[in-house]
């Protein structure tokens, strides 16, 4: 945790809609609302809430793909948040983009050789066409495609290949950090562990930081180091994943981890209730956000807003002591030893193991 | 030595039925392979029937071939017999009659906003299901309505009545088909990802409401999910499609304790472990091969990693314990293949 920060947020705020004066009738939304953190380098930054809790607004934010409405954004110590021209350009090529959709977010007429190529064209200007079709291909090979596909075109590839050559597009750019707004969500369960695993090794192996917005818990758990949560535009809690999913501290964090499916069948499964739905970020409630949802109201809470406390466990919450003092620690159950045995010789077997056979044709069954 | 289950096939027409699909087998013309390949499912009375697999595999297809719903001309059903209160249909020369269809079975599709009036307000259109179906009064019918939309979780259910489609958001629309489906104590509810786009918290709602119908009114749920965290919440019973075949089904409890099928292991061992974080994640190698480049034989072999030249035979499903059917030849794997690293 001692690695230099990377990219930081001080109280960065962004509303909709505002603006037009005092002839507007309508509030504006406050998709972001005074967020402050901290990434630091080679870390993986995840951010998780409900939809409309202003997770892309805040990714748009950091990338400055948006411009703050109030509040700072600062890239390896310098401010960026009214960057423009060749200074915006330059931190474009330092942060990059992994869209959620891997059908909508290439362009059907480009083919993939063109479309990671078209990066390096702007990032680095002073590669020969021959040394961009060999980075071009290296490229392809970092994320797992071949440099034959090159040639080929975004409808001839599967979801998760898609989000390969989206990927290769980004680290193109030659980036330190790249933010991904919901990178595997649209992938089944089987692609998808292919691409965790390859933005795994390529967080390792280029000391890359990742930023990941994601709403699965599971996935956000496996792939970061840090977690902040959000709720109407604010964090509600921050800290290590481990920390936060072991023993969350907010009321919402705690309903949110309750709320996973779990894994266990039979299923003993308790979700906490979350009452009614998420208010309107034009309109957010008085106080604590969360007032309006939260099983542990008092009427503290609707005056005065907490503040985001604590070093590296952070949680905003007027009443995380008593609350966290009275919350039953949730145990997982081992799955049994036969069925890890099983996983066990199946990851063997897909992870390069020779398969033996005891004999090569079935048994014989009637 | 694989146990020998006390469940026969036959059993799939016992008596605590509602539904069954017997060997539905089905193409689109002008392709030259089938995309469902003789599926057999069966939905018992108060039961949660679970049907994963990856996208294209034929789940949609199979619920929309039981809803009678695949366009005529365009598709070729070879064969698959529906038995459902107490009378049977020939899928390949009939279908369901619509008002059986819905009277007594409910669906929730993929795609929510084709199936909400975008003029019309929401109560009226819930309104308006539960007195075509019931009879009720307008009054009881919207107090129904009233009752339903609050049971999804949406807030304010009384105001939100009056609400049209496009003032709602895609989460919401979608409980507000849920509540239209549910309104009228369906027997069989086909539900076709019905929480994929939904918060955890809603989804957590949704199906405590689907538990509760089950255990309330016995209603039967054919439910399509590709999340297998939804399928240990609310599953009783679980069938794995690969390539438009069932590969494996049973018991949600031997599905997730002792799975057979090295595609459904592959799929169980994909899935990120909150136990296990940063742990390097098995994987399915390759994807799934469109309807005509699929192998002849056991269809997953392309992708597997114990296949032999043996594998080139179809397997059968087969009992490996009671109720829980598995087609692969090396099935359980322990007892056939040893890996060395
Ligand atoms: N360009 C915009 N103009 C007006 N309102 C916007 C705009 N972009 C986002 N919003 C609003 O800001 C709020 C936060 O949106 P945002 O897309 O950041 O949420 P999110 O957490 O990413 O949600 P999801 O999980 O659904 O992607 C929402 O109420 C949204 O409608
Ligand atoms: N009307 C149609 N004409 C031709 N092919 C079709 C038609 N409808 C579906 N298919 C094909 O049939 C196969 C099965 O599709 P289906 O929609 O059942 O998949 P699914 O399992 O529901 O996938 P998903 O998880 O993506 O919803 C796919 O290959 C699909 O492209
Ligand atoms: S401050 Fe009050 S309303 Fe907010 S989370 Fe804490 S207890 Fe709940
Ligand atoms: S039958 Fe062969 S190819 Fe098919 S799943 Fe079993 S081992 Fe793999
Ligand atoms: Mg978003
Ligand atoms: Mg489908």
């Amino acid at each position: 945790m001692t690695a230099p920060v990377i990219l930081e947020a001080d109280e960065v705020v962004k509303h909709f809609g505002a603006g037009s004066g005092w002839l507007s009738h309508k509030s504006p939304v406050q998709a972001v609302d005074g967020v402050s953190l901290q990434i630091r380098r080679g870390e993986t930054f995840a951010i998780v809430g409900e939809s409309g809790c202003g997770k892309s607004t805040l990714a748009r934010l950091l990338m400055r793909l948006l411009e703050p409405t109030a509040g700072r954004v600062s890239f390896d110590g310098v401010d960026v948040s009214h960057a423009s021209g060749g200074a915006l350009k330059a931190l474009r090529g330092q942060m990059q983009f992994i869209f959620q959709d891997p059908f909508s977010s290439l362009n059907p007429r480009m083919s993939v050789g063109k479309l990671v190529g078209e990066p390096l064209e702007v990032h680095a200007p002073e590669l020969s066409a021959e040394e961009r079709r060999e980075k071009v291909a290296e490229l392809l090979r970092k994320v797992g495609l071949r440099p034959e596909h090159a040639g080929r075109y975004p409808h001839e590839f599967s979801g998760g290949q898609r989000q390969r050559i989206g990927i290769a597009r980004a680290l193109a750019a030659g980036p330190k950090l790249i933010i991904g707004d919901e990178p595997v969500s649209a992938l089944d369960v089987s692609v998808q562990a292919q691409v965790i695993n390859l933005l795994g090794d390529l967080s390792r192996d280029l000391g890359l930081t990742l930023v990941i917005i994601a709403h699965d818990l599971g996935v956000i758990r496996h792939m970061s180091d840090r977690v902040a949560v959000m709720y109407l535009g604010r964090i509600v809690e921050m800290g290590t994943a481990e920390e936060v999913f072991a023993t969350p501290l907010h009321p919402y964090t705690q309903a949110l981890l309750s709320a996973i499916p779990s894994m266990d069948v039979p299923s003993k499964h308790q979700a906490l209730a979350v009452l009614g739905e998420m208010p309107s970020p034009s309109d957010p409630p008085s106080g604590c956000r969360f007032h309006t949802r939260c099983p542990y109201t008092r009427a503290q809470c609707k005056q005065e807003s907490p503040k985001l406390e604590g070093q590296l466990h952070q949680v905003s919450c007027h009443f995380w002591q008593d609350i966290a003092a009275a919350r039953k620690p949730t145990t997982l159950r081992p799955k049994t030893d036969a069925v890890e045995a099983r996983f066990a010789l199946y990851k063997a077997a897909t992870t390069g193991g020779t398969v033996i056979h005891q004999n090569q044709e079935p048994p014989e069954r009637n | 030595m694989p146990v020998s289950g006390t469940a026969k096939s036959q059993d799939l027409a016992s008596a605590d039925a509602l539904l069954t699909l017997k060997d539905l087998t089905l193409r689109f013309k002008g392709q030259t392979n089938d995309v469902v390949h003789s599926v057999s499912l069966r939905v018992r009375q108060g039961e949660v029937l679970c049907v994963v697999g990856e996208s294209g595999c034929g789940k949609s297809v199979t619920s929309m071939a039981i809803m009678g719903l695949l366009p005529g001309k365009a598709t070729q059903i070879s064969s698959g017999k529906l038995s459902f209160l107490a009378q049977d249909w020939d899928l390949a020369t009939d279908c369901l009659p619509t008002e059986v269809r819905g009277r007594e079975i409910a669906m929730i599709f993929q795609e929510p906003m084709t199936s909400l009036n975008p003029s019309f307000r929401i109560g009226d259109q819930i309104a308006e299901a539960v007195q075509r179906r019931r009879g009720n009064s307008r009054t009881e019918a919207l107090e129904r309505a009233e009752v339903m939309l609050q049971r999804v979780g949406i807030a304010n259910p009384k105001q939100r009545l009056r609400a049209y489609p496009h003032q709602l958001s895609g989460g919401m629309r979608q409980r507000v088909m849920i509540a239209m489906a549910l309104a009228n104590d369906p027997q069989i509810l086909i539900a076709d990802e019905p929480t994929t786009a939904l918060d955890v918290t809603i989804q957590a709602q949704i199906l405590d409401l689907i538990r509760d119908l089950r255990d309330e009114t016995g209603m039967g749920t054919l439910m399509i999910t590709h999340d297998l965290g939804v399928v240990a919440e609310v599953a009783d019973t679980v069938a794995v499609m690969y390539g438009g075949q069932v590969v494996e089904q049973g018991p949600v409890a031997e599905i997730f304790n002792n799975p057979q099928h090295p595609y459904t292991i592959g799929l169980m061992s994909a899935m990120p472990r909150l136990d296990r974080p940063g742990e390097r994640l098995a994987i399915v190698p390759g994807t799934v091969p469109t309807i005509s480049n699929m192998p002849e034989g056991c269809r997953f072999r392309t992708r597997c990693a114990f296949a032999t030249a043996a594998c080139a035979q179809r397997p059968k499903l087969r009992d490996v314990a009671s109720e829980h059917e598995v087609a692969c030849h090396f099935a359980p794997l322990e007892t056939h293949v040893k890996v060395s690293a």
